[in-house]
């Protein structure tokens, strides 16, 4: 009798799975390493034209866009998100830990387009938040949100709040509450433990859900296209416009490449950083 | 220990912030759903009258029902074809050592790190390479491959928490591995691979980008639907289809809630 029953079976469907991964990829570079023929199709011979071409202002531009809103999104999300997993994991009754954990989930599971259509209802011209401004008479003309990166670093933030919130309250639940206590025991105010023991010891965290929070602005697609509206161009919306617009698929095989091996250089430095702090907090 | 002035001022702030992060979540689903009963097709706050129509409207709309049955069906294939996959894997991934275990795994969970109009431009041109035509199974391919990860995740939780006695004592008492996996080891995974299976559909029943590089006239998922109504018209009736898309949504989740308690899944316990 085999000492590893199902191996096989089990295997197989994920190996499967795994080489049309693996394909896909390849299929990528092998098409950012062609020549577009336009009007057609079908890639031409093997060239360097399209990462040339990648120097261009415009993509640029895109690349600028899209680090930008990854740090403003990153940086907001982190201050709305610590308090919420704060409060979750330190809630006393469970029925407000359920309660907290739920709401601040929503926005994941309602999917791109009707969070970021409800966006654009709260945030256009006669949207809700300059319809109760203008009533209110604190503003006489309308704020732009709509088209600038202010209205997509919001909306990008309600979509990237519900995973950092995880991550950190994953984190803060494993603090050991007793080096609270002992803080506290020796005289610390609330203040000072949680400035002294509690966020030190949720760096980790704090690191772990920034890369994460990184990871998903930069793969956003439908926010800065539908809010951004073509005025806030990130290279998820270029590789849009330049394989559906223009059929130049090779240049958007490109570009995603580039912008792929981008994101994997930035979480490689924030996975070198999580293992240094882990270092230190072992000592 | 007795609350000095400065505690309470503490609890009040933290409460207030709370609250108000609260209400930032939920205040775009709170004005999408006044927006889909106000009566002008301008949206204007507070609306000036109430009406239905947007979601008689939205009902006539066949794009949506034709992406909303494309969506359920790419849904539960998808989610039932990753869920057989990921569990497999989760159950080698957890049991077993073998030659380039972790190559595996790091192939399988790339699609949580590749954004997604990568994986639907690669399956796109893939597809295209090798003259595949731009069918529904594409589109199930997309699928399975993005929500695959969060399967094997949640099986691998509930399987890491396995009492392997049960298994032992049925071993000893004769049984054969396959009639211990079937009467033993599923069962006792099931809360894991049925909140698995759900939370792998409601996921694909999201998935909006790397669908939009895949999908044609004929297959186009229910989220793809929308985007196109909101490039088209901007009248309320997306509103309405936002409003019914909660719903669904919601019940879905609630479902993986009572099966398995969603602190689990995420663990944040």
């Amino acid at each position: 009798m085999s000492k590893r029953p199902f191996l096989g079976w089990f295997a197989s469907p994920s190996i499967l799975i795994a080489f049309a991964i693996a394909a896909s990829f390849l299929a990528i570079v092998q098409y950012s390493l062609r020549a577009h023929v336009p009007g057609s199709l079908n890639p031409g011979g093997l060239t360097l034209d399209n990462f040339t071409t990648l120097w261009k202002a415009v993509y640029g531009q895109a690349f600028l866009n899209t680090v930008l809103l990854c740090f403003w999104t990153a940086l907001f999300t982190l201050l709305i998100g610590y308090p919420l997993a704060f409060a979750m994991v330190r809630a006393k009754s469970a029925r407000l830990r359920s309660a907290i954990l739920l709401i601040s989930l929503t926005p994941l599971f309602l999917g791109e387009i009707v969070r970021t259509y409800s966006w654009m209802i709260v945030l256009g011209n006669r949207g809700f938040v300059n319809a109760v401004l203008m009533q209110m008479g604190l503003i006489d003309r309308p704020i732009d949100f709509m088209f600038t990166m202010t209205g997509v670093v919001i909306a990008l933030v309600h979509f990237t709040l519900p995973i950092v919130v995880v991550m950190l309250a994953a984190a803060l639940s494993h603090i050991d509450r007793n080096l609270e206590r002992a803080a506290t025991s020796l005289g610390a105010g609330r203040v000072r433990v949680f400035a002294t023991v509690t966020l030190p010891l949720s760096i980790p965290g704090i690191v772990a859900a920034t890369s994460t929070a990184f990871a998903w602005t930069f793969s956003a697609f439908a926010t800065p296209q539908m809010i951004g509206g073509g005025k806030v161009q990130t290279i998820s919306t270029l590789v849009y416009q330049v394989g559906f617009a223009s059929f130049n698929f090779p240049l958007a095989a490109s570009l995603s490449l580039v912008g792929l091996l981008f994101t994997i250089a930035v979480l490689a430095i924030f996975n070198t950083g999580i293992r240094r702090l882990e270092k230190i907090g072992a000592h | 220990m007795k609350k000095t002035i400065l505690d309470h001022a503490l609890d009040w702030a933290g409460r207030i912030l709370l609250t108000a992060i609260l209400c930032f979540v939920l205040l775009p689903f709170i004005v999408v759903l006044i927006a889909s009963f106000n009566e002008s097709a301008i949206l204007t706050f507070p609306p000036k009258g109430w009406s239905f129509r947007w979601y008689a409207n939205a009902f006539e709309y066949r794009d949506f029902g034709e992406g909303l049955v494309n969506s359920l069906m790419i849904a539960a294939i998808g989610a039932t074809i990753a869920l057989i996959a990921g569990s497999g894997f989760a159950y080698v991934l957890n049991r077993y050592d073998f030659a380039l275990k972790s190559l595996l795994n790091g192939v399988l969970m790339s699609p949580l790190i590749i954004p997604n109009f990568t994986i639907g431009l690669g399956l796109l041109i893939l597809s295209a390479a090798a003259s595949l035509p731009r069918s529904v199974w594409l589109v199930v391919a997309v699928h399975v491959i993005i929500v695959l990860p969060f399967v094997v995740r949640s099986v691998y939780v509930s399987l890491q928490n396995f009492e392997r006695r049960y298994e032992q004592a049925a071993e000893s008492l004769g049984a054969g591995p396959v009639h211990v996996l079937l009467t033993i080891t599923l069962p006792l995974l099931l809360p894991g691979l049925v909140s698995g299976g759900l939370f792998a559909a409601i996921l694909s029943f999201n998935e909006f980008t790397a669908s939009l590089f895949v999908v044609n006239q004929r297959t186009q998922t229910l989220p793809v639907a929308m985007y196109n109504y909101v490039r088209e018209y901007a009248d309320p009736t997306l509103a309405a289809v936002s409003v019914i898309y909660v719903a669904v949504v919601a019940v879905m989740l609630l479902l993986v809630h009572k099966f398995f308690r969603l602190e689990k899944v995420l663990n944040v316990e």
